[in-house]
């Protein structure tokens, strides 16, 4: 069966889509016995984020076990982690 | 862990043994050419180097060449010069000296043109082969293994399964004692902060931080900015929210270990673990600075497809997705995206790909080597 999204390092508290998901699909990841489950709260296009458990504002969203950015609202598990809710230490480019 | 390689008395270890022709410059490429197409059990690595260049890019030219021509793969090289070059194989020869490596060198210039050149070059070649057959494979720790991490003609993919998997097996090599150089500079950009903070102590964060700059400044001089639009809006379009994010899907390649050292292009590094080299992102010109700083053998992802090889050391290909395997099957040794088909997983593909590296280091081809892939080539600046 192919796999509907990943998680790449046990340290992330996000997971990424390998294919188009629906809200309200339960998703499951593991990687080296670690293993996540969340019911989507959003619709997540390929290639993008949802959160595996809880981040709170500032917090770190933390993909291939580093920072990627820091939470610029509350996230709850479930949901679409990308520019309207986390930002670049560094800066974003797009404005 | 073992693998089965050659000791030689450089010192260094290889994993393949043959005779190298290699000219000094341009000039004489095709005379080197010539003359290991005579000599069954020769290869040839033809580039565009080894005139014109002064200062740090003489010295860089140099130190490849030196590191190409005393591989450990290479049991001994054949030096065809032209005669009148910048880069004059003294130069070379002086720093094999050094080493120990078994070396001659022939010259179109002195040894009667092209004809002359190619006959005595075959004469001391054959011989070259003959001598190097008598090498046997022995037992040697993994510890003494150099492996180049490497991702090319990247896709939405790479980030997610290509290179998380190399990532799994260079760490499991790290493990057991060995060596893995991961490079592409331009790659690095806006998570310096991440590397410096893995870097083994304040001296190699600080060299992480000003090969950035130094790559962002460069471009900048040439009119680029390549920092202001990151991740591009097509990129966050593709789900990337941030430079970090996006640098880390290709850094990845290089695993998640301690950063012991950052080396210059070409450079041999002194300590073992994850070694960052400052180079191009070019393809092969990045495969040559990695053989060139000792790694044996290079695993390279690629999402689009490439079927790049080297003279002188096996590399392995890892498709991204089951798409590009599909398409280009016969290039590619690993496929990764069987971690999408829900076949595999990061786990299981990282184990595959360090067996690969093995089972490659114990002689086995790559597919880029079966293909007869010998692409090579030497990154410089023509300053004048």
């Amino acid at each position: 069966m192919k796999s509907r999204a990943i998680l790449i390092d046990t340290k992330d508290n996000v997971a990424t889509a390998f294919q188009d998901l629906t809200k309200g699909e339960t998703v499951t990841v593991s990687l080296a016995g670690t293993e996540a489950t969340v019911v989507l709260t959003q619709d997540i296009l390929f290639g993008h984020k949802f959160a595996l458990s809880a981040i709170g504002l500032h917090e770190p969203v933390v993909k291939y076990g580093e920072a990627i950015g820091l939470a610029t609202a509350s996230i709850q598990a479930g949901q679409h982690v990308h520019v309207h809710n986390m930002e670049s230490q560094k800066g974003r480019g797009d404005k | 862990m073992d693998f089965r390689g050659y000791r030689r008395k450089t010192g260094k270890v290889g994993i393949r043994n043959h005779v190298l022709v290699f000219p000094t410059v341009v000039c004489s490429a095709e005379v080197a050419r010539m003359i290991s197409e005579k000599v069954p059990g020769t290869v040839y690595a033809i580039h565009g180097g080894g005139c014109g260049h002064v200062g740090e890019e003489k010295e860089k030219v140099v130190r490849t060449m030196v590191g190409i021509c005393s591989h450990g793969n290479v049991a001994s090289v054949l030096l065809v010069a032209n005669g009148c070059e910048v880069v004059q194989p003294e130069l070379i020869t002086a720093e094999l000296d050094k080493l120990g490596q078994p070396y001659d060198v022939v010259s179109v210039q002195e040894d009667g043109g092209t004809p002359g050149c190619i006959e005595k070059g075959t004469k001391i070649a054959a011989k070259m082969v003959k001598e190097a057959a008598k090498a046997k494979r022995e037992s040697i720790p993994l510890s003494e293994l150099i492996l180049g991490c490497e991702c090319g003609g990247s896709d939405a993919f790479s980030g997610l399964t290509a290179n998380p998997a190399l990532g799994i097996a260079a760490d499991r090599l790290i493990a057991e004692g060995g060596t893995a150089i991961f490079s592409e500079t331009t790659e690095m950009l806006g998570c310096e902060h991440v590397l410096a903070r893995r870097a083994v102590d304040e001296k190699v964060a600080k060299d992480i931080y000003d090969i950035i700059a130094e790559a962002e400044a460069r471009a900048m001089r040439g009119g680029v900015d390549i920092r202001g639009a990151q991740p591009s809006p097509g990129n966050i379009k593709g789900g990337l929210s941030s430079i970090e994010e996006k640098s880390l899907g290709c850094i990845r390649k290089g695993g998640n270990t301690t950063i012991m050292q950052v080396v210059k292009y070409a450079e041999h590094p002194e300590r073992k673990g994850l070694i960052i080299m400052d180079a191009t992102a070019a393809d092969v010109m990045n495969d040559t600075a990695l053989l060139a700083a000792g790694c044996h053998v290079i695993v390279f992802t690629t999402g689009r497809g490439t079927p790049v090889g080297s003279p002188i050391a096996p590399i392995i290909k890892v498709s991204t997705n089951s798409v590009l395997y599909g398409k280009m099957k016969p290039n590619i040794d690993v496929n990764a995206g069987s971690i999408v088909d829900g076949e595999g997983t990061l786990e299981s593909v990282g184990q595959e790909i360090f067996d690969k590296v093995v089972a490659c280091a114990n002689g086995e081809q790559s597919r880029a080597e079966a293909l007869g892939h010998r692409e090579f080539d030497i990154h410089f600046d023509m300053l004048v």
